[in-house]
């Protein structure tokens, strides 16, 4: 195992998020807070209780859920785009690190920076909303193994995407869409029946549901579901990077 | 003498088609300077970028200090240092980061001491502190060596070290490089200048359409293919040689105004005194005339101009 590489590529991964601390920690802490100011202060008193949590607290792991699917996909997918686009490239590959350890140092900086942003969202929420955590062990549990998985996710995207526009447009077209239709703003209990049916394939709905069942022991599907389909997404994208390394799609001709 | 990287039956085609390296066999001693030249699109960058493994071969096997490139890569790549042709560096890192970012990827522990002394070599210690994008061109290009070094290399591979930097670079280049040779750096560089091969190169291989067409010591080279020229300028046209000299190898321009007569640049008797006795005795005067050696540069673009894509013959190794 080369640590001094895995610590090299994280070091410096993680060295872009401090020089970029503004735009890395400071845009998506003050978007969250508008939403609990708009939906957990202003509209949320006059809405009635969900499963008996107000509806400021109700929002908050969804809201947190939704920052961390974007933000580990969008710093995973540039973190490995920009070596991509520049040529630096060039050095990682012909350095003695197996695909292992480049993964473990892109994936692992990105996921800890927005680790470090749902714990930051999490403690602003405080400051809005009264809310306590039932299950602190299960809340990081998901907080990081989300995390992971959608930076995983975000490196396929930065190794496919041959164009910045390619960079954002699976993040907007298709994850955005997925959180807000995933329950980050009602129980799917709400819904007509057909269209409970239907949101269940949406893989986004297991990791809220889970994620609210740490923070106050309600679900709208069983938490085991919820964290088999996230280990069976993770297990995805693991595949999808070792076809990638095994055929040097778009990183080796 | 000691081989430090193996080339054996090496292809590369492209998913284009294009045949990039063709049954390309080449040996590297250890400590040589070795200079490989050829036209754009012979296939040096690709021989190089597969060494280093950023270009996967199709066939073939390579080994780098006694270590396959696939399967002991690890070992391989530990061994080299690579500075690629293209100016591609990070732009917001300090070159410090960038250059302790590149020991840590190859696997060696923090050593700010031998990041200082790389600095100091590349003139770049002033600037540790400034970032990449801030350089010029030139210092840039010395950031790049840096990154290649900062793992102490045994075998550095410059892809066009020189390619568009301003005199006193290349000079500094050449200089850094000797002082390499001297420590025992197996160097292996390509390059457009063949003044530049013929400074500073151990032997020199010319690749031409994927194949090694020639390996040679450079003095060997110079002295097997270099030849002298004579050129004499007639008062008169002629429209042809005289039969009394065409035992001789002479050929006439195509206006009839200039002799050249070529001889071995080696012989003690150049044959030139009794050529001159000849074009008198035959009438032929002449109003000047001029010697000439060939260069490397010659003997390279004969090399290439012989070497046609549907000439069979493998490369051959004649060192």
């Amino acid at each position: 195992m080369n640590l001094h590489a895995i610590r090299a590529i994280y070091l410096f991964e993680m060295a872009r998020t401090w020089r970029t601390l503004l735009q890395s920690i400071a845009s998506p802490v003050i978007s969250t807070s508008l939403y609990f100011v708009v939906f957990g202060s202003a509209i949320g008193s006059r809405m009635v209780e969900i499963d008996g949590i107000s509806y400021g607290a109700f929002i908050i792991p969804g809201l947190i859920m939704l920052m961390l699917l974007n933000e580990s996909i969008s710093n995973a997918s540039f973190g490995i785009y920009m070596p991509r686009f520049s040529g630096t490239i060039y050095e990682v590959l012909s350095a003695p690190v197996s695909y292992v350890e480049i993964v473990t140092g892109y994936v692992g900086a990105a996921a800890s920076k927005s680790i470090i942003l749902g714990l930051l969202i999490l403690a602003t929420a405080r400051l809005f909303v009264d809310f306590h955590i039932a299950h602190p062990v299960w809340m990081v549990a998901f907080l990081v193994l989300t995390a992971v998985t959608f930076s995983l996710f975000g490196f396929i995207i930065g190794v496919w995407a041959d164009g910045f526009e390619k960079l954002q447009i699976i993040p907007m077209m298709i994850v955005t869409p997925l959180t807000f239709l995933g329950g980050t703003f009602y129980s799917i209990n709400m819904l007509p029946p057909v269209w409970q049916t239907i949101t269940l394939f949406n893989p986004v709905v297991y990791l809220i549901s889970g994620f609210r069942w740490s923070f106050y022991g309600v679900a709208d599907v069983n938490v085991g579901l919820s964290l088999g389909m996230t280990v069976l997404f993770m297990v995805l994208c693991v595949g999808v990077i070792h076809w990638i390394f095994k055929t040097g799609y778009r990183l080796k001709n | 003498m000691d081989t430090v990287i193996s080339v054996r039956n090496l292809n590369k085609t492209y998913d284009s088609g294009f045949q990039a390296l063709k049954h390309l066999d080449l040996d590297i001693r250890k400590g040589e300077i070795f200079a490989l030249l050829g036209p754009n699109g012979a296939g040096k960058t690709t021989l190089i970028s597969i060494i280093c493994g950023i270009v996967r071969p199709s066939a073939g096997t390579v080994l780098a200090g006694g270590f396959d490139i696939q399967h002991q890569y690890r070992a391989a790549r530990g061994k080299i240092g690579l500075v690629p042709q293209e100016l591609t560096t990070d732009a917001f890192e300090t070159v410090w980061a960038t250059v302790t970012f590149s020991r840590g990827l190859f696997g060696k522990p923090r050593d700010p001491a031998h990041i200082e002394r790389i600095l100091k070599d590349l003139s770049l210690w002033d600037k540790r502190n400034d970032k990449i994008m801030a350089l010029s061109g030139g210092m840039k290009r010395r950031v790049m060596i840096a990154k290649a070094l900062s793992h102490e290399p045994e075998i550095l591979f410059l892809d066009e070290p020189t390619a568009g930097v301003d005199v006193e670079l290349r000079r500094d280049m050449w200089q850094l490089v000797e002082q390499l040779r001297d420590r025992g750096v197996t160097i292996i560089l390509t390059t457009h200048y063949i003044q530049e091969a013929e400074e500073l190169a151990d032997r020199i291989g010319v690749i031409n359409h994927g194949r090694l067409v020639l390996v040679d010591e450079k003095n060997a080279l110079m002295q097997k293919l270099g030849k002298r020229e004579l050129h004499v300028q007639l008062a008169a046209p002629l429209t042809c040689i005289p039969e009394a000299l065409s035992a001789l190898p002479l050929s006439l321009s195509e206006d009839g105004l200039e002799i050249t007569f070529t001889f071995d640049a080696r012989d003690e008797q150049s044959g030139i005194a009794p050529l001159l006795r000849q074009l008198e005795d035959n009438g032929i005067e002449f109003r000047d005339l001029r010697t000439r050696e060939s260069s490397l540069e010659d003997i390279f673009v004969h090399l290439v101009h012989e070497s046609r894509p549907d000439e069979t013959a493998p490369g051959r190794e004649s060192a």
